[in-house]
């Protein structure tokens, strides 16, 4: 019997997790389901809509690492996320050591997904930036446009609660929002539009850049390995970029061309004086 | 006419750039969430930005003044330059930081300064801002201060109480350099804050009889920096120093700067390009004796100059001065011979010894785990795989040279 199931949205941890217990407690096996979410649903596979999985009643335990894996795989927007997972849960029933097998081809492949999911949340909490709003209640009020490459919204949203608790903030995308009024956290899973917003403190922001770069160490391929090129057009400073690297040489030159025998400024002579005597 | 604040971000910036740390982890877990108010650190640090140097932007790294009173050579912000002066007030540095953080540029600041009138009356105002960044404003992100050389104990203290980490540099390999290149500093004195600053650390990380809960006091531990290549000292010299200052004032970081063209520089000094490769290979060596158990001496044991050699690393390069070691058998070697292997790194050492346990590990398992089967195999052996004749081999130098350039056609 083939199994259908359909999560909404992108496929929240919980509700695959409710979908995986029944159909694991049902005997259900992994080449029997075909797993599927909202957003990436594209043939008529789904027409017709299908049963949810019965709900079955009785225990079923994994390891905590499972869960954390798991809930970080879902994460991911390859299409065959829900699939692997069940596979690795179907696995557990019986390799209870399957997570130490870290040579193991569904665990590489999780552990692929996993760290390109996490390496996203990272650049996200790297690469948001937030700017000021107009507003006259008791809050400062910001907002942030981010394109992150997987479902990492609510994931994230949580590091930006602690950070940024005293002040109201959106962080839109086109995989949704969330946003924190000093209550608590809202998620929207629609896709978002860019906000068009100016934020003057950006042009200090791009001054300090500008100026802590060093011309005589120019390394550009470094840089671009950890701020891939995808991040450039919402970072305020990132069109500063070309300009800086073209320069590089000239400075440096320039520096190395200064005449030498400038007369040292008038306080450096009057220390001197003050040290001789 | 007065210069702007814009102005001065410009100045203040620029000159701060040649102290290389901008680390923002290693300090203690804690966020806003009780506070309601601003800031968090969750132990890795973040690079909000990465500048074309390859350097990661993760602090507001900027100098409270760039006028000083003291004449390094090696310093753009020596008495003697004509490099344009400026003068952040505290006030000014606690709103930059603040508003830079709202809108997550950065992580926190690191501060430096010039030395105006003396050394107390900047580290004051240093501190000044540390705590008013903390006090009046509850601001929970990093800080880190660079301490002032000949500044009071006690103002060193109170600064620990409000910074992350705290820095001191020691400015140059070998006590010969500083006083050559720094004539107003002293290594001894350098030295002795240093080892002053370990006992209060010590000190605050024991817990008290009282409460058992730990003082709070530079939880990010302090860090210092080396200029490279201004001075003639060695690598092994280098290192040497490096080793003595983690042993001895359990130092989190020792950074490596090469040295760089300044504007307006001194004559004293050399006109070079920055030695970044050198620069990366002393990094490189500092994390063989941090992470991989080797002792300095063996790193550039093999090397009659002392200098590490700048075409192949510093473990590759050991390996191949001591080939009898090899090859290792990634089914029984210890974790420390792993360790030795190049193309073995600290986190895929753990994947093998976890791996292993569960079946026997051929070279196809090394891949899957990311290995770059070429680089090690022929410093290992593993299921169905055995390197004789690689091991001996008298060109296996040649084999990791990077490719000879290809020539065009005349």
């Amino acid at each position: 019997m083939i199994h259908r199931v359909r999560l909404s949205g992108a496929g929240h941890f919980d509700d695959w997790r409710q979908a995986a217990r029944s159909l694991i407690l049902q005997g259900a096996e992994p080449r029997d389901i075909e797993w599927g979410c909202d957003y990436e649903y594209t043939d008529d596979l789904f027409a017709a809509p299908s049963a949810p999985p019965r709900a079955v009643t009785g225990t079923l335990s994994v390891p905590r690492a499972f869960l954390t894996l798991a809930e970080r795989l879902l994460c991911h927007n390859n299409p065959a996320r829900f699939s692997l997972a069940y596979r690795l849960l179907w696995r557990l029933q019986r390799e209870r050591n399957l997570l130490a097998q870290v040579t193991d081809a569904d665990m590489c492949q999780s552990h692929q997904l996993v760290k390109s999911v996490d390496r996203d949340c990272h650049k996200m909490k790297a690469f948001v930036r937030f700017k000021e709003m107009d507003g006259e209640g008791a809050r400062r009020r910001f907002v942030a446009w981010f394109e992150p490459d997987h479902y990492i919204i609510r994931r994230t949203a949580p590091f930006f609660q602690r950070r940024f608790t005293d002040m109201d903030w959106i962080i839109a995308t086109p995989k949704g929002s969330a946003a924190w009024d000093g209550q608590s956290l809202h998620f929207n899973d629609q896709p978002q539009t860019r906000p068009d917003i100016v934020d003057e403190t950006d042009d200090l922001w791009r001054t300090y850049f500008a100026n802590i770069f060093n011309p005589a160490r120019l390394k550009v391929k470094m840089m671009q390995s950890e701020m891939p090129k995808k991040y450039w057009k919402n970072l305020p400073e990132a069109d500063l970029i070309p300009q800086l690297i073209r320069d590089a040489d000239k400075r440096v030159q320039e520096m190395n061309n200064q005449t030498l025998n400038q007369t040292p400024p008038r306080f450096h002579q009057r220390l001197n004086k003050a040290r001789s005597t | 006419m007065a210069k702007s604040l814009k102005d001065r971000l410009a100045i203040l910036s620029d000159a701060a750039k040649y102290d290389a740390s901008c680390a923002s982890s290693g300090t203690t877990k804690r966020n806003s969430l009780k506070s309601g108010g601003l800031g968090s650190t969750e132990g890795s640090g973040i690079c909000h930005a990465y500048a074309p140097d390859g350097r990661c932007i993760s602090l507001l790294k900027i100098l409270m003044t760039n006028f000083c009173i003291y004449d390094c050579a090696y310093c753009i912000n020596r008495s003697s330059s004509n490099v344009a002066r400026a003068r952040f007030t505290p006030d000014e540095v606690v709103w930059l930081t603040l508003e830079f953080y709202r809108r997550n540029y950065i992580e926190g600041l690191f501060l430096s300064s010039g030395i105006i009138q003396n050394s107390d009356y900047t580290m004051e105002q240093m501190v000044r801002i540390a705590k008013d960044l903390r006090l009046k404003h509850g601001f929970r992100g990093y800080i880190h201060l660079k301490t002032i050389p000949e500044a009071s104990a006690h103002l060193i203290e109170e600064a620990g109480l409000f910074a992350d980490r705290l820095s001191i540099n020691i400015e140059l390999p070998t006590d010969a350099g500083v006083e050559k290149f720094a004539p107003q500093k002293h290594p001894a004195n350098i030295r002795r804050s240093m080892g002053e600053l370990k006992t209060k650390i010590d000190e605050a990380h024991e817990p008290t009889l009282k409460s058992r809960r730990r003082k709070r006091f530079v939880p990010a531990g302090q860090s210092t920096q080396m200029i490279i290549g201004a001075d003639k000292a060695s690598d092994a010299t280098i290192l040497n120093t490096s080793a003595g200052l983690y042993s001895g004032y359990r130092l989190r970081r020792v950074y490596y700067s090469a040295f760089s063209p300044i504007p307006d520089a001194s004559q004293a000094l050399p006109l070079i390009r920055p030695p970044l490769m050198r620069e990366h290979r002393l990094y490189q060596a500092d994390w063989l004796y941090r992470f991989y158990g080797f002792n300095i001496d063996e790193i550039t044991a093999s090397q009659p100059d002392g200098m590490l050699e700048l075409d192949i690393d510093p473990k590759l390069s050991w390996a191949l001065a001591n080939r009898a070691r090899f090859p290792v058998d990634i089914n029984s070697a210890d974790k420390e011979l792993l360790l030795r292997v190049p193309g073995l790194g600290v986190k895929t050492v753990l994947s093998i010894l976890k791996a292993r346990k569960h079946k026997r590990l051929g070279l196809e398992d090394l891949a899957r785990l990311k290995v770059s089967v070429k680089k090690v195999k022929a410093f290992i052996s593993a299921s169905g795989w055995a390197p004789v004749s690689l091991i001996d081999r008298a060109d296996l130098r040649e084999m990791f040279n990077p490719p000879p350039e290809q020539l065009a056609l005349l």
